[in-house]
């Protein structure tokens, strides 16, 4: 793309591209840090966790401010406009991906199992393809790359299956073993957690592909997830 | 869309100045029921477009115009057609208002009685009045119809030729930078004027404001070199250019 005639607006959209990716960096560290406290049982590492979101917080404030100076100072038209009322939304969902690992963490203690639950073992690899999905739908953002976009959209059934695969195993383990229910509750909510991951980083890569194209990505069958 | 056929149509104009070309292969419609813009960098023909629609073209040496125009599906460069007739049924505001050196009153009644179009003093009262309630200056000037116009502010003269405009019960109105010499309070005045007057008459405006333009026009043409680069809905120029130039020159990209 070419660059703007007043340099300071490329200067602006070039920060406000840096903000996000810093964000989703951030998101999927808490991932994968949340991932770790629960495998390790490890309360305060959860408590970290927690208290890194934040930082997430702190960035999608800078980001409004930003979207909202340069909307007002340098009036952007077309792709500019799209890419910067993306960059606005993108910020808000990635905000919300933080909290689901937040809330990830927040259960952590709430598991307390002298023996390990066996369907624990699992969760991280459907955590990492969470992850994966998240890291994905911004590259295509800083890519500017919309057939990226509608790769990540794809991907989403890929991880609904996983999640009613974890549902039907977490049901079972509750039936067989009656007094572990109150941690594999919380069990399901984890998995029910890194689910609603997923479905963000595919509104990400939604707002990807108009931020790109001009157009709504048409809508797609998004696999079906039993509650 | 509009429900009428377009008001104006353009059909493959070509205009020189001598030996050079201005406009290059433009083809157009203008709706009744809507504004069309013209944007587009300096010296891309745009002006000079917007004045082959009233033949002011004509006024200019070596300036010669190709192709086919209609008002209503008129040829308005057809022999038979009456010049100050057309430019009655098409009118123009210009950038720098130009009220004639008389009164208020004198200004908007000129056109009129020249055109024949009032029969007897009340008549004529009853169009001043009229075309200044239209041009949104009736209540700042009715008390002082005798005054000179060129003693208005500069945003009131351009309403005082509006109402000029108006005054001679025009079909068409173009306006060649109506805006571009007003501070903002007068500006959006005009664009509230731009907006009450949409329907009533036809209205194609030329601005190099791309704000403007997106604000008051619900079609919007660009033009670059000459040529006719794109034309479509307003919001859609504005948020989804398809032509990759239109793009550069609204994003700021241009050159």
């Amino acid at each position: 793309m070419n660059e703007h005639t007043v340099k300071a607006f490329d200067a602006d959209i070039g920060q406000l591209r840096g903000l996000i990716s810093q964000m989703g960096g951030l998101a999927e560290d808490a991932i994968a840090q949340a991932m770790r406290a629960l495998q390790r049982n490890d309360a305060e590492h959860a408590a970290r966790v927690r208290a890194d979101d934040k930082a997430i917080d702190a960035i999608e404030a800078e980001v409004e401010r930003l979207a909202v100076r340069i909307i007002a100072l340098r009036a952007p038209m077309a792709n500019d406009l799209r890419e910067v009322v993306a960059a606005l939304k993108i910020a808000g969902v990635v905000e919300r991906i933080g909290d689901y690992a937040k809330n990830i963490a927040k259960r952590v203690p709430l598991i307390e199992s002298e023996q390990r639950i066996e369907p624990v073992s699992v969760i991280p690899a459907m955590a990492r393809m969470a992850s994966d999905m998240v890291r994905e739908a911004l590259d295509a953002f800083a890519a500017r790359d919309p057939e990226a976009a509608v790769r990540v959209c794809e991907s989403d059934s890929a991880l609904d299956d996983f999640y009613d695969s974890i549902f039907r195993t977490l049901v079972t383990y509750m039936v067989e073993n009656p007094k572990t229910i109150s941690q594999v509750a919380h069990l399901l909510f984890v998995a029910k957690n890194l689910e609603r991951i997923g479905d963000h980083a595919t509104n990400v890569a939604e707002m990807v592909y108009f931020a790109a194209t001009g157009q709504q990505m048409v809508e797609r069958e998004r696999g079906g997830t039993k509650e | 869309m509009s429900n009428h056929p377009p008001k104006m149509t353009a059909e493959h104009v070509n205009v020189f100045y001598g030996d050079k070309q201005a406009i290059r292969d433009v083809s157009i419609a203008i709706d009744q029921d809507n504004v069309t813009a013209f944007i587009g960098p300096s010296g891309c023909g745009k002006s000079t477009f917007l004045r082959t629609l009233n033949r002011m073209n004509d006024t200019v040496p070596n300036a010669r115009v190709e192709g086919d125009i209609r008002l209503d599906g008129q040829n308005i460069y057809a022999p038979e057609m009456d010049v100050v007739q057309l430019r009655a049924r098409v009118g123009m505001v210009f950038q720098k208002p130009n009220p004639f050196p008389k009164s208020i009153y004198e200004n908007v009644a000129y056109g009129a009685r020249i055109h024949g179009l009032a029969q007897g003093r009340a008549q004529l009262d009853a169009i001043v009045e009229q075309s200044l309630q239209r041009a949104g200056l009736w209540n700042e000037v009715k008390d002082r119809l005798g005054d000179s116009g060129t003693a208005l502010s500069g945003g009131q003269q351009q309403r005082l030729c509006i109402a000029r405009a108006i005054a001679v019960d025009p079909e068409v109105i173009l306006m060649d930078e109506p805006a571009s010499a007003l501070d903002p309070i007068a500006t959006a005045r005009i664009e509230e004027l731009i907006h009450e007057l949409k329907g009533r008459y036809a209205i194609a405006i030329v601005t190099h404001n791309m704000q403007q333009a997106a604000r008051v026009s619900q079609r919007t043409a660009f033009f670059h070199l000459g040529e006719l680069v794109e034309y479509g809905e307003t919001s859609e120029i504005f948020t989804n250019p398809r032509e990759q130039r239109t793009r550069d020159y609204i994003t700021g990209r241009y050159g």
